[in-house]
């Protein structure tokens, strides 16, 4: 069974038919080929394909696309301003918060979403706060230091 | 001009971090090729079944689905093959059961891949993998190590005579069993390795694709050595020569080793894209990983120290089983031999040591290297045992460790390696003050004070890293040569391709080694680029795996570095109309030594691409230089960790407080690359201390620890920050001083945890407790213990 | 996935009237549970009733009462003014299910139909005395909850809010599953204007009060009232990360903590 569903996705107006069942990561990868966002479980757990929507992170694994008709979804794709990363990527960049890189573009959407709830998050905040995020490369260390970075530029509206 | 920002010792950012925070990676599945068809495997249910019979008639009746594939479809093809021999005690080679690409009749473990489906779609040879009707008889199945080698237990496979794969040793038994029976104390401890699912955060995934005008197979696949695959693959299994394979493996999502092996899953779509004429795709899926993937460490051992009256080790013996799983995957054979019981030393002058180890066959996934690969058991047992002796003996801990530590280097050890470099006081020294070892019992005074219980434990560990010389891989088995290749392409303007053999996942060599050649050629960094993952841009290479990538992948770019820089002096020496002699070459200039004349590395280069005036009688023209280095030794990295615990008496959690990592990896390139290697492996040392362990059901076989909703993978909220440093004695036969930095920390945490936990329970009469020290079990020993005492 | 229609329902009439006619239809509120339980193929309805176009999400007081609507997120439960300042328990206990992007999406309706054994709200329903209300009727947690994965609901049933009283006092505390985060056992302790209440999920096979402790505490409201009364093991779930006799321990200390905390 097929349905047409339209959204904004990365600042675009993307209109297309899916199956009911496609999920909104599926949409994302296959259809528009967004591959930035992956897939690293099939139990919702670790947020390697985290997205937001409507300004809120969400697994994009665990909706379906059709339930996004009419939300506006911002991907790693579509977080930097032109070639200037965003405040979050540059300290992940800085920092070190990234190996492999598989988990990165969840962990960032994630930590994005956080400092848009709360600008200052403690470690301790930020080490709860990534519970739906699993890296197994960098130990965690890099990432929760990246954020802290990150949050602060955020805070300082500094683009570096 | 000379980069002096980004040379080595520098903490350069990485390059390759651009891509992945924009989402503009390429992992293996974000690639599509025209036309591709879809796989899905459909696999054994069971731990152990005859296959009465496999009927794909009503999945291929399904709309979308183009093939069912058997066995038989495979029946021409070698099987998967296993890349090292091990040999028994009395010499003969280990059982080397055949291992189908898809299974022969009988299946031996859950997950064991019995029929491929091929469809449109994913979904489409998803729905139709569940109508491929197949009739199994379920036979027993052996689980545990015990129960394999039960004499009532049945072979697993149809030829072999049981399910022992080898019985190994090493050492002189007679002089151990000798020095045991006649010394002042010996403290013997039985424990066990738990098994761990290496869990890559990407999944496994390869596409076959195959041109049936000029024969040419490309295989797509998420391998840590491309290379291997190529050759495993094609020589072993389907008979593809060389030039008519080419594999990729481009951007990887993490291997920790899992990603090392040639896997059935690559055969099939190789094969199947021939079959079809179209490309094949087969991801896997978390659940399908967690029963096909290479499973790691699962060692059930028995050690023994020998000490003296004051404290000095006399003999160490060790009696080790270890789960081969179901089938021999590449390197099974040579984890808990060769990158295991050499490392019986440790850091210490033990004099004579004997190990025996026992490879079993089970019907379960697969057992090969994880991180650390038979040194994080080596060291677990070595730095346990040391500990439990230190407590029975009333010796401190640091100070049996530093009174038995190996002073002079090189040092031959009795088990057949000669470490060429370390001073172990000097880690030591330095862990125990940035850990404040001295003020610990203060601390744990006060976390009484709060219900807590405080411990500390240290761990000295020592690996082997940067496998390996191919002489000694050789002559322990191992069937391939384990050097490595690099290639320096001089472009006509000057900028830099590095074509080496090495595969990074993760560890950042785009930066590493651009810092590398860049520093030895005084050139701009950012005119420099790495090309890895794929056999047909690469001369050659053997990968990424056992922390080889700075110490030999380095070494053979530094060796071709230094052929380009011979050559540009031929060159120079030409233009500069100078002996070639007199020519000295820094920060990117090639001058005539004690004069002002001087042509710069990019008038080099383009003369060589435009020989107008060029020594063509002597030289031909281009700049391009491949070199093979094949080490003299493995590297020996070594380190102390301190890692404090606080357990919660009333839950039996345990939260670590700190942790301190002191390390020598030798000369260092990118000391923030280095610390993250060693945060990541120290993680997954404490997932192993504490979180992680893959569980079968004894009796059915089925895995329990399945999926991240059982199997506990370590999260931000389980862990502290680190707190690491370094010391540095330079590895002595490489000219870098390198020596690998990726395993420590999974090789020296575990038994640092392990160490602080049973440290914290002191009061609670705790010999030694195995991993993961999960609250249940905590908890358990403190209720039995509490119920004893009232 | 299997295949199955989407159905965006318009009005409680309408996801009602869907689900009667459907082969086989399941009502969809976040999908935190159902979703991956269809990725995994467990679950294969042939029609999906999205409840999100439904106007019932939303927090308000009504008298004694703190009324929250079945589609309200976790998130917004744990945000809430009122839901902090009236029942901080509740607003902490939402705060610790899941991960964040749960929270963002999972609702109160749909985890308290789907009536996981370990799943949290359970606790606060039952410690709190709350009230379920769906689309026939009204009844309280504790006929509400009636098994593992069971609920009183009828097939063509839905929840519209859940009604909790304000209590005097009331404190959750959860010893989490480490792999899967939820609760391998979690007590709520509530003070309410019926006498004292404990309610423990995860650690049988569905959420249960404790007689002994709401008695001990009647006469003695303190952590060490219940810290030590036995709980009987027999029964309670098992599994590889705890043993039902340590399941058994960890509710008093769980229980003893909440009182603590109060």
């Amino acid at each position: 069974m097929s349905v047409s569903v339209v959204m904004t996705v990365n600042g675009e107006v993307v209109a297309k038919h899916v199956e009911d069942r496609t999920l909104l990561v599926e949409f994302l990868r296959e259809h528009l080929r967004l591959t930035g966002t992956h897939v690293g479980c099939d139990t919702s757990q670790c947020g390697a394909c985290v997205v937001h929507a409507n300004g809120k992170s969400l697994k994009s694994c665990t909706a379906l696309a059709v339930q996004m008709d009419g939300a506006e979804i911002t991907t790693i794709e579509g977080l930097a301003n032109g070639d200037v990363l965003h405040p979050m990527q540059e300290a992940f960049r800085q920092n070190h918060g990234l190996q492999c890189g598989f988990c990165t573009p969840g962990m960032v959407m994630s930590a994005v979403d956080l400092v848009n709830e709360n600008p200052d998050p403690s470690e301790t905040e930020i080490r709860e706060w990534l519970e739906g995020n699993i890296c197994r490369c960098t130990g965690y260390h890099n990432i929760v230091k990246s954020i802290s970075a990150g949050a602060k530029a955020m805070r300082e509206g500094d683009p570096t | 001009m000379t980069d002096n920002n980004r040379g080595i010792g520098e903490a350069v950012v990485r390059r390759e971090d651009s891509r992945f925070l924009q989402g503009r990676g390429q992992y293996t599945d974000d690639m599509n090729l025209a036309g591709q068809l879809f796989a899905c495997i459909v696999r054994s249910q069971h731990a152990h079944a005859t296959i009465n019979s496999i009927d794909g008639s009503a999945a291929m009746a399904m709309d979308g689905v183009v093939s069912v594939l058997t066995h038989e479809d495979f029946a021409a093809y070698g099987g998967v093959p296993c890349g090292w021999g091990v040999n028994n005690k009395d010499g003969s080679p280990m059982a080397e059961p055949k291992h189908p690409i898809l299974a022969e009749g009988v299946a031996r473990h859950v997950g064991d891949p019995v029929a491929v489906v091929i469809a449109e779609s994913p979904i489409i040879a998803r729905n139709a993998a569940e109508h491929v009707q197949v009739s199994y008889s379920e036979l027993p199945a052996v689980v545990s190590m015990q129960q394999a080698l039960d004499a009532s237990a049945k072979p697993i496979h149809g030829d072999t005579e049981s399910n022992l794969c080898f019985d190994w040793e090493l050492g002189d038994r007679e002089a151990v069993d000798q020095a045991i029976a006649g010394a002042h104390h010996v403290t013997k401890l039985e424990l066990i390795n738990n098994r761990l699912v290496p869990n890559a955060m990407e999944p496994r995934c390869a596409i076959g694709d195959y041109n049936s005008a000029t024969g040419d197979h490309t295989l797509y696949t998420t391998s840590q050595n491309p290379h291997v695959i190529r050759l495993l693959m094609g020589a072993f299994v389907l008979q593809i020569p060389e030039h008519k394979l080419r594999v990729v493996s481009p951007d990887v999502g993490g291997g920790f080793g899992s990603k090392i092996y040639h896997y059935a899953e690559e055969a099939i779509v190789t094969v199947a894209a021939m079959k079809l004429g179209k490309p094949v795709k087969w991801t896997s899926d978390r659940t399908e990983a967690f029963i096909s993937d290479a499973h790691g460490r699962d060692h059930i051992t028995t050690v023994e120290l020998a000490l003296d009256r004051e404290g000095n080790f006399l003999a160490l013996r060790e009696s080790t089983h270890a789960n081969m799983g179901a089938y021999l995957s590449t390197f099974a054979p040579a984890v808990p031999t060769y990158l295991h019981s050499t490392l019986l030393a440790g850091q210490y002058r033990t004099p004579v040591i004997y190990a025996e180890v026992k490879a079993v066959f089970t019907n379960t996934v697969v057992v090969d290297a994880y991180r650390g690969a038979g040194r994080p058991e080596a060291s677990y047992l070595v730095e346990r045992v040391v500990e439990t002796a230190a407590r029975e003996m009333g010796i401190d801990p640091v100070e049996l460790r530093r009174k038995n530590f190996i002073k002079s280097f090189p040092h031959d050890t009795p088990v057949a390696l000669t470490y060429d470099s370390g001073d172990y006081a000097a880690t030591l020294d330095q862990a125990m003050i940035a850990s404040d070892y001295a003020g610990f019992e203060a601390r744990r005074a006060e976390a009484k004070q709060r219900g807590k219980l405080r411990g500390i434990g240290i761990a000295c560990y020592v690996e082997a890293c940067g496998v390996a010389p191919s002489n000694i891989a050789g002559a322990l088995g191992a069937r391939a040569g384990l050097y490595e290749a690099a290639t320096i392409r001089v472009n006509p303007t000057g900028s830099i391709s590095v074509l080496t053999g090495s595969h990074s996942h993760g560890q950042g060599h785009e930066t590493t080694f651009s810092q590398l050649v860049a520093d030895k050629l005084g050139i701009d960094y950012d005119s420099i680029d790495v090309v890895h993952g794929d056999t047909n841009r690469i001369p050659f290479g053997m990968g990424t795996y056992g922390s080889r990538s700075l110490a030999v992948g380095g070494t053979a770019i530094v060796n071709a570095v230094d052929k380009i820089i011979a050559k540009g002096k031929k060159i120079a020496a030409h233009l500069l109309e100078a002996s070639e002699a007199d020519i000295e070459f820094e920060n990117g200039e090639f001058r005539v030594a004690g004069t002002d004349k001087m042509k710069p590395f990019a008038e080099i280069a383009l003369t060589a691409y435009v020989p107008h005036n060029f020594p063509l009688e002597e030289l031909e023209p281009g700049l391009e230089e491949t070199a093979f280095y094949d080490p003299k030794n493995f590297t020996f990295p070594a380190g102390t960790y301190v890692c404090e615990v606080e357990i919660d008496p009333d839950t039996g959690t345990t939260e670590i407080v700190s942790f301190h990592a002191s390390d020598d990896f030798g000369r260092i390139i990118n000391p923030m690359i280095v610390e993250g290697q060693v945060h990541g492996g120290l993680v997954q040392g404490i997932g192993q201390a504490l979180l992680e362990g893959c569980v079968y059901d004894t009796d059915s076989g089925q895995l329990i620890s399945g999926s991240y909703m059982d199997y506990t993978m370590p999260r931000a909220d389980d862990v502290p920050s680190f707190s690491v440093d370094t010391c540095v004695t330079e590895c002595t036969h490489n000219p870098l001083g390198v020596k690998g930095c990726g395993e420590a920390g999974a090789i020296g945490a575990p038994p640092a945890v392990m160490n602080a936990i049973i440290d914290a329970l002191s009061d609670y009469n705790v010999r030694h407790l195995d991993m993961p020290a999960t609250p249940n079990k905590i908890w358990s020993i403190i209720h039995k213990a509490s119920a004893a005492a009232a | 996935m299997y295949e199955f229609s989407y159905h965006k329902a318009s009005s409680l009439e309408d996801a009602r009237s869907t689900l009667a006619t459907a082969e086989d239809g399941k009502l969809l509120a976040g999908g935190m549970t159902l979703l991956p339980t269809m990725k995994q193929r467990l679950a294969a309805p042939t029609v999906l009733v999205d409840l999100t176009g439904i106007d019932m999400a939303g927090i308000e007081g009504k008298g004694d009462n703190i009324v929250v609507g079945a589609m309200t997120t976790h998130a917004a439960v744990a945000s809430s003014s009122l839901v902090q300042q009236t029942i901080p328990a509740l607003a902490a206990l939402a705060e610790g299910i899941g991960d964040p992007q749960v929270r963002n999406r999972g609702t109160i309706g749909g985890s308290v139909a789907n009536a996981d054994p370990a799943a949290d709200y359970p606790a606060a329903l039952v410690g709190l005395g709350a009230t379920v209300v769906t689309s026939k009727r009204s009844l309280s947690a504790e006929e509400f909850f009636t098994g593992m994965f069971e609920t009183a609901l009828a097939e063509d049933e839905i929840i519209t809010a859940v009604s909790f009283p304000v209590p005097e006092a009331a404190a959750y505390q959860k010893f989490p599953n480490p792999a899967s985060r939820y609760a391998i056992v979690g007590v709520f302790v509530a003070k309410t204007a019926n006498g004292i209440r404990v309610a423990v999920t995860g650690a049988g096979g569905s959420v249960f009060r404790n007689a002994e402790m709401e008695q001990a505490l009647a006469s003695n409201f303190s952590p060490d009232a219940v810290k030590n009364i036995a709980v009987d093991s027999s029964g309670l779930n098992e599994d590889i990360h705890a043993s039902a006799e340590y399941r058994a321990h960890l509710v008093g200390v769980m229980a003893s903590r909440a009182v603590a905390a109060m």
